[in-house]
Formats: structure tokens, sequence, C-alpha cells
């Protein structure tokens, strides 16, 4: 039984943690790329346009 | 109307695809209520029967009023938004929010006063709450999350909204779901999956609604004129794709016969467990939280008039909750017979949603920045306001109580109670409320609301629901937890179950006192909606904002 | 290609949009459900457990109906206050022919996953057609209909049927002798008795309302009430055999 565990906890504090850090360093780089920021203030400024 | 060059009027195979669909589930309802096993099925199988049958009526009814031509996407340059379904989901909204908030009063004082309960199988309270939580979650938050979507993705696509008769089957397909499930579990007939009771024939019927839904909110980002899909929608669709692989995941069962309101669900025990709070977490997640978050970034920068305070921090916001969200579920299982490993990740990933919570609660407060007297003046946008902030509260308690330690205290009290409330009342319930509000002028054309002074005594008197709400719940759960654990010197158990609940009573009372203060403010509402939508002299001029000439 | 154009794309298509949300929350889903159906712990089986009996099984399905779960949990933590309190902490081989589960999440009422022979029949009869009379100061609902409601198992062999499709092990002779086997457990010194047994070991046969002329709702509650938790002999369960 604690050999399951202890192979759970080494996947998770291993290849887990590598997917959570990369998947979360791709949101960051998407969201703060400088080439974006003018595309992101435009949207940010949808819902007030009228028509 | 009738100009010489219409084309000749024909029924469409979508309209004419729905009427047979429909008449075919009529005759297939009323062959299933000959034979039903219990009256109680006879009755909802009779009930689809007569919905079916007015539907294929009102499809008949409607093509012999419609001109030839379908409604034009375009008038004079400005999208012909669809705003009827919106319409009926803000009434709908309103109305079963409030029948919702009164069962969960009636609920809460059988607990203070049983004999309420008048030996009555219909209204015991076993019955009674999950009509309640039903009736809040999914028929007043549902209709809300309906309304606002169908409205946000036109008006933030520029296109008018996907489908003729969809949009239709999706609202009143869904108000006919939570019929069914209401009048449902009154009568006996439930699965006694939380925020899942609804038996395997709704639970179908939902799925093909939610499918329509799905289409209907995906055909109109299609159409849209803007290159960007706003954030808010990102937060709609995720809810709407989420909610959809849960239902299914959850509710996987078969019936016992065709003639039978009864199933069994496909998973047993632990695993059914697990999978339920994989649900009930998430559709907190998702339904409770994305969808209502969708609803912060639209209508607070609108009410505002300033865009959201980082676009950038909602994007890192939007990813990293729903990335977070889908692990949490087992923080509901702590010191079960599940694994400890589940426990320990649930529990983990439950104390790291506190970030992007916190995230997008500063983003939601923080558009304000620079225009913060506007909340003097406006208390539409101050109950908004104090919603996202009700939402900062509720998700630092949400992973306090995650933390194992804390949860084997505060587990199978009424602290659970508050937390929800915490939530569900200050969070959902006022960031709905504060959506309806900018949407009935808008929708019926009302240059503003009849009194905004009203609002002002709605938001007083239900905060000070809230506030007597919660408190009171977490005092008689503390109480309740500690005093299932203390000892006496001799080392026994202190108090019997049965002194605990005795302990209860004033609480209860409290609690029940906040509920009503929580309902007396909704019908302040209510009426202040309704004089807005009578009162001819709010009109705005024009009879409609999409017939006017460009610019 | 640079990444922020690929971005570009997920943030313009609404279809990779739906796609990546679906990767996101597949994953999570996943890694915490589908082990469980292969983890030792959670699949083990526990000498003495055995699926329901066909009485007990339309009183579980009584217990759903009245939505008992929201006052009563089943699942005893391995808490020292909740092992004196209630018994032995829960095994997960006790609920596997839950369908569903029962484990509650409040406890306005007592957990109920050892209740079973702590009290008398007639303890339950009063009990369920009005609380007060033996806890006074209960806030429990009355259930007077339950004893004046006869018991509804004309399709009984179709609940047992479907669960054994879905892996129950009910065999043909217990789905074929299912109504026989209620009637047969709902009646004091039963000739039958010895079948059920057979089938159904430890299974509690007696009248359970206190009325032998016919079989109501309460002797199937009070049948699937007596054996909660009454099926695993821990006086020679072997705790370390199991743990998790």
């Amino acid at each position: 039984m604690s050999s399951t565990y202890m192979m759970l906890a080494g996947f998770a504090q291993t290849w887990g943690l590598l997917y959570f850090v990369s998947v979360f360093v791709l949101v960051l780089v998407y969201a703060l790329w400088p080439k974006s920021k003018t595309r992101f203030d435009e949207a940010a400024r949808m819902p007030l346009r009228e028509d | 109307m009738t100009q010489s060059n219409a084309a000749r009027k024909s029924i469409t195979t979508g309209e004419m695809g729905t009427a047979i669909a429909f008449a075919v589930l009529a005759f297939a309802s009323i062959f299933i209520a000959a034979k039903a096993y219990t009256s109680e099925y006879a009755f909802h199988a009779y009930l689809f029967a007569a919905a079916s049958a007015a539907a294929v009526f009102k499809i008949i009814d409607r093509y012999s009023s419609r001109p030839a031509e379908p409604p034009p996407l375009i008038i004079d340059g400005k999208p012909n938004y669809n705003m009827g379904p919106v319409k009926f989901s803000t009434v709908a909204a309103m109305f079963w929010g409030i029948a919702g908030f009164t069962v969960g009063l009636w609920a809460a004082l059988e607990l203070a006063f049983p004999v309420l309960n008048f030996d009555l199988a219909w209204i015991s309270f076993g019955r009674l709450r999950p009509l309640h939580t039903s009736a809040v979650i999914f028929a007043f938050g549902g209709n809300v999350l309906i309304a606002t979507s169908f409205y946000v993705v036109q008006r933030t696509c520029r296109a008018r909204l996907a489908g003729d008769l969809a949009p239709w089957f999706v609202v009143l397909g869904y108000n006919f779901f939570i019929l069914i499930a209401g009048t449902g579990y009154l009568l006996g007939i439930t699965q006694s999956k939380e925020y899942a009771e609804p038996e395997w024939y709704a639970d179908l019927w939902l799925t093909v609604v939610w499918i329509a839904y799905l289409l209907v909110f995906l055909g109109t980002l299609r159409r849209r004129t803007e290159p960007h899909i706003y954030v808010a929608n990102w937060f709609y669709l995720a809810f709407i794709l989420t909610i959809a692989v849960l239902h299914v995941g959850n509710n996987a069962a078969i019936p016992v016969s065709i003639f039978s309101p009864k199933s069994y669900i496909v998973w047993a025990g632990v695993q059914d467990a697990m999978v339920q709070w994989w649900y009930g977490h998430n559709a907190v997640g998702f339904f409770l939280t994305a969808g209502f978050l969708a609803i912060m970034y639209y209508f607070i920068p609108k009410r505002a008039e300033r865009p959201v305070y980082s676009y950038r921090l909602s994007i890192i916001h939007f990813w990293s909750l729903i990335f977070l969200y889908i692990w949490a579920g087992p923080h509901h299982l702590h010191y079960t017979a599940l694994p400890d490993w589940t426990q320990t990740l649930g529990m983990t990933f439950s104390i790291m949603l506190w970030m992007p919570s916190w995230g997008g609660m500063i983003n939601g407060l923080m558009t304000l920045s620079g225009a913060w007297d506007k909340l003097r003046t406006d208390p539409v946008l101050r109950m908004m306001v104090v919603s996202v902030a009700f939402y900062g509260m509720a998700t630092f308690e949400g992973p306090l109580m995650s933390i194992k330690a804390v949860n084997s205290l505060s587990h199978y009290t009424d602290w659970t109670i508050g937390h929800v409330h915490s939530g569900a009342l200050g969070w959902v319930a006022y960031i709905s409320f504060g959506a309806i509000y900018c949407l009935v002028p808008w929708l019926w054309n009302r240059e503003r609301l009849y009194s905004l002074k009203l609002v002002s005594w709605h938001f007083w008197i239900s905060t000070i629901g809230i506030v007597l709400y919660i408190s009171s719940m977490w005092v008689s759960g503390i109480l309740q937890g500690l005093m299932w654990r203390a000892y006496t010197n001799l080392g026994f158990l202190e108090y019997s179950f049965i002194e605990t609940v005795e302990a209860m009573h004033p609480f209860y009372i409290i609690r029940a006192l906040g509920g009503a203060l929580f309902i007396a403010g909704a019908l302040i509402m209510a009426w202040n909606l309704w004089k807005t939508v009578q009162s001819a002299d709010l009109a705005l001029s024009v009879a409609s904002p999409a017939l006017q000439p460009a610019e | 290609m640079s990444l922020w154009t690929k971005h570009y794309l997920l943030e313009k298509n609404s279809i990779f949009l739906v796609i990546g949300v679906l990767i996101v929350i597949a994953i999570g889903g996943l890694v915490e459900i589908v082990p469980l159906f292969y983890l030792r712990s959670t699949i083990e089986k526990v000498d003495g457990v055995r699926p329901y009996t066909p009485l007990e099984l339309a009183g579980r399905n009584i217990y759903v109906r009245e939505g008992c779960y929201n006052c009563h949990s089943q699942m005893i933590r391995p808490l020292r206050d909740e092992v004196e309190r209630y018994g032995h902490y829960s095994l997960a081989a006790e609920s596997m022919y839950d369908r569903p589960f029962q484990w509650g999440s409040k406890r306005t009422g007592p957990d109920l996953a050892r209740v079973g022979t702590k009290y008398t029949d007639e303890w339950h009869r009063d009990h369920l057609a009005s609380p007060k009379s033996v806890v006074p100061g209960s806030i429990m609902p009355a259930y007077p209909w339950l004893a004046a409601t006869e018991l509804d198992f004309a399709h009984i062999q179709d609940d047992l049927k479907v669960q054994a499709q879905l892996g129950v092990p009910y065999t043909p002779a217990m789905i074929e002798q299912a109504i026989a086997d209620l009637k047969t457990q709902a009646t004091t010194d039963a000739p039958t008795a010895d079948e059920l047994a057979k089938r159904y070991p430890n299974a509690q046969v007696r009248d359970f309302d206190g009325d032998p002329s016919r079989i109501t709702e309460a002797d199937a509650l009070i049948a699937y009430l007596q054996q909660l938790g009454a099926q695993v002999n821990f006086k020679i369960y072997d705790d370390k055999a199991n743990i998790r």
C-alpha cells in the first residue's frame, strides 16, 4: 500500500509539478507578451462601445 | 409587409424537425404515462406530453403568423439583437429566486420549529431542502446565467443570437426541467445526489437542452463581427462546457425501467462519492463561480463605465481558475474512506485556488479605481462591488476549510452551511441582483430604474440578513463541532448528540430571521423592477435601439 | 510562427478555446477518479459485506426518497470522538454496493453508519412515527405515513436485474426469488428463512413494523436501518489489512 502512495507522491512531485509550472508559465507568457498589450487593451474596451 | 419581391413562405427544416420531434415525444409520453409504475411518474409523463403538445401548437402558430423571410441579422448597419429569450429568463430568474428563497426560509423554520413539517410527506425537511438548493442554484442562478450569457454574447460579438427556435428551446426547455425537478422532489422522486437530485429522465432532458445551449452560444460566437472574443464569454463557455461534462459523468445511471422514475447510478460507494464531489465542487466552481465571474467581467465595467482593471490579469485568472478548480473536489471527503493521497491532492489544490480567486477579486474591485465616488451615488454598482468582496471572503474561507485539521471540525456542521451562504447570498445573489438591475432598463428600453432609493433599501436590508445568516451559522457550526469532540476530565464524551442539537435552537431562529430579511429585500427588488417596466414615463423615446439610424 | 500568434488563435477561434478548456478540466478529473477503480484500499472486499436483500433495498430506496441523507451521514471518520460515539470507522468496502452512496455531508442528526441493531424495532417504529416520543429534544420530522403505506414491491425484480447488470453479484436465483425473499424477510419465524439466509448471510428476518398482516414501508426502512454497519464483524476484522 505504502508503495502505491510513494509512487504517486513521487510522480506528483516530479512530473506533476513540472506540468503545473509549465502550464502556468505558458499562461503568463500568453498574458504578458508585450506585443499583445494593445490588442488586450482594445478587447478590454469592448463592453463600453455602444451601438 | 407583403412586398412583391417577398419569397414564398415555406416551413424551415428546423421548424418541421422540432415540431415532429415534439409530436413524437408527446405520444411517447402518453404511452409511458399509461404504463407508469407509479402515479408520480405518470404525472410527470403527462406534463411532458402537455408541454410537447403545446410546443407543437406554438411552432405551427408561430409559423403561420411570421413573415416569410427570417429576421434580418442587421438593420441599418446595427445588429438586430434577439432579446426575447433574455427577457423571459430575466423574469423567470426573479420568480424562481423569490420562490427558492421562500422555500429556504421555510426549511430553516422547520429546523427551528419542527412542528412546521406538519407530518406531510411533501413538505418534510428531507424533500424541501433539495427543492431549496435546486431552486436557488439552478432555477434562479441558471436563469440569470442564461439571460446574461445570451445578452453579453450578443453585445460583445455584435451579432444576433444564433438559431431561430433554438434560443427559445433553451430558455423554455430549461425552465421545464426546473419544473420537473422541483415537483419531483416534493413527490419523492430523487436520486439523492446532492445538487444533482433529478432522476434519469429529467437528466436526459437537461442534456438535450444543454447541448442546444452550447450550440447557440458557439454559433453566436462564430457570427461575431469583433475580432476578439471578450473574456466574459470565455468564462461563459467554460461554464457551459464543464457543466455538460460534469452532468453527464455524475448522472450516468440505468433506469429500472422506462416506466419507472427510479434509476441506479453506474458508480458505487467510494467511486460514486468521488464522482459526486468532483461534480459537486465543480458545480460551485463552474456554475456558481465561472458563470458569475463572466457577469462580473461584463456588468461591472459597463456600469462603472470603465474597462476592467487589467485584461491580462483576467486571462491569468481564467486559465488558473479553471485549471485548479477541477482538482478541488476531494476536500468534501476528508477523513472518509477515500484514499489519503486523493484527499491531500484536493486540499493542496483548494489552497492554491485562493490565489486566482483573489486575483479575480482584485481585478473586479480595482475596475473602480478612479471612480470610487460612484459607490456613493449608485447602489446597483455598490451591490455588485460588495458581491465581489463577498466572493473574496468566501474564497478565503473555502481554502481554510479545506485544510484537513480545520475540516475535521467544520465538516458535518453548520459552518459549511454558513460558508455556502456567504458565497450564495453575498456573491452569487448580489452579482445577479446587480446584473438584473442593469438588464431590466436595457431590455425594456427604460432610461433608468424606477427608484434607486428602493435599491438602497434592498441593499441594506439584505446585507443585514446576510450578516445575521452567516454569523449565526458560524457560531452554531463551531459550537456544535466543539461539543461533539468535548471530553469530560474522566475521559468520556461530554455531550450526547441530542444536547448538541438542542444548543442549535437559538441560532436556527437567528438564521431564519436573516433569511426573512433577505427575502424582504428581494420583494422590494421585484416591486421596483415591476414599476420600472410599467412606468411609461421612463420609456426611452425610441422604440428599440436596434432600429436607430447608424451613428 | 511565434508564440503569440498561436495564442492569438486561441482567443480568436472558439473551437480552440473549447478544446483548451476540455483538456484542462479532463486531466484533473481523470487523475483523481480513475485510480479509485484500481487501488486496493478502494476495491478490496471485506468478509461479511453482501448485497442488500430485496427488503433492505426497498427500504434503502425509501431512505433515498425521503431525503434522509440531508441530515444524516453514513461515514464515521477515524477521529477519536467519532469512533467512541458511533463505532468503528467506516470502510470503503462497506459502501461497495451503495448506488448512490449515502455518506452525506451534514449531521443535523447523528451519523447512521452503524445504527443497525443499536435500537429495537419498537424504538424505530415509535421514532419514525413521532421522534419526540422517544427523543424529546429531537427536531426530526415525523414520518407517520411509512407505517400506514403498503410497500410497493411489484417491480423489485427489475431493481435487482439492473443492479446485476451494473456488477452487483445478484445471482439469477436471487432475482428469480426476489419477491418471495422480500416476503420471507418481513415475516417472523418464516419457514423459508433458511433459503433467504443461504442467499443473504446474516439477514435479519422478522416482522419489523409490528403489523404481521401486511408489509409496509416501515418494514422495509427498519430492515434497512437495522443492518446498517452490522455486516462486518469487527471482532475478527484485521485493521492492518486494509490501511488506506
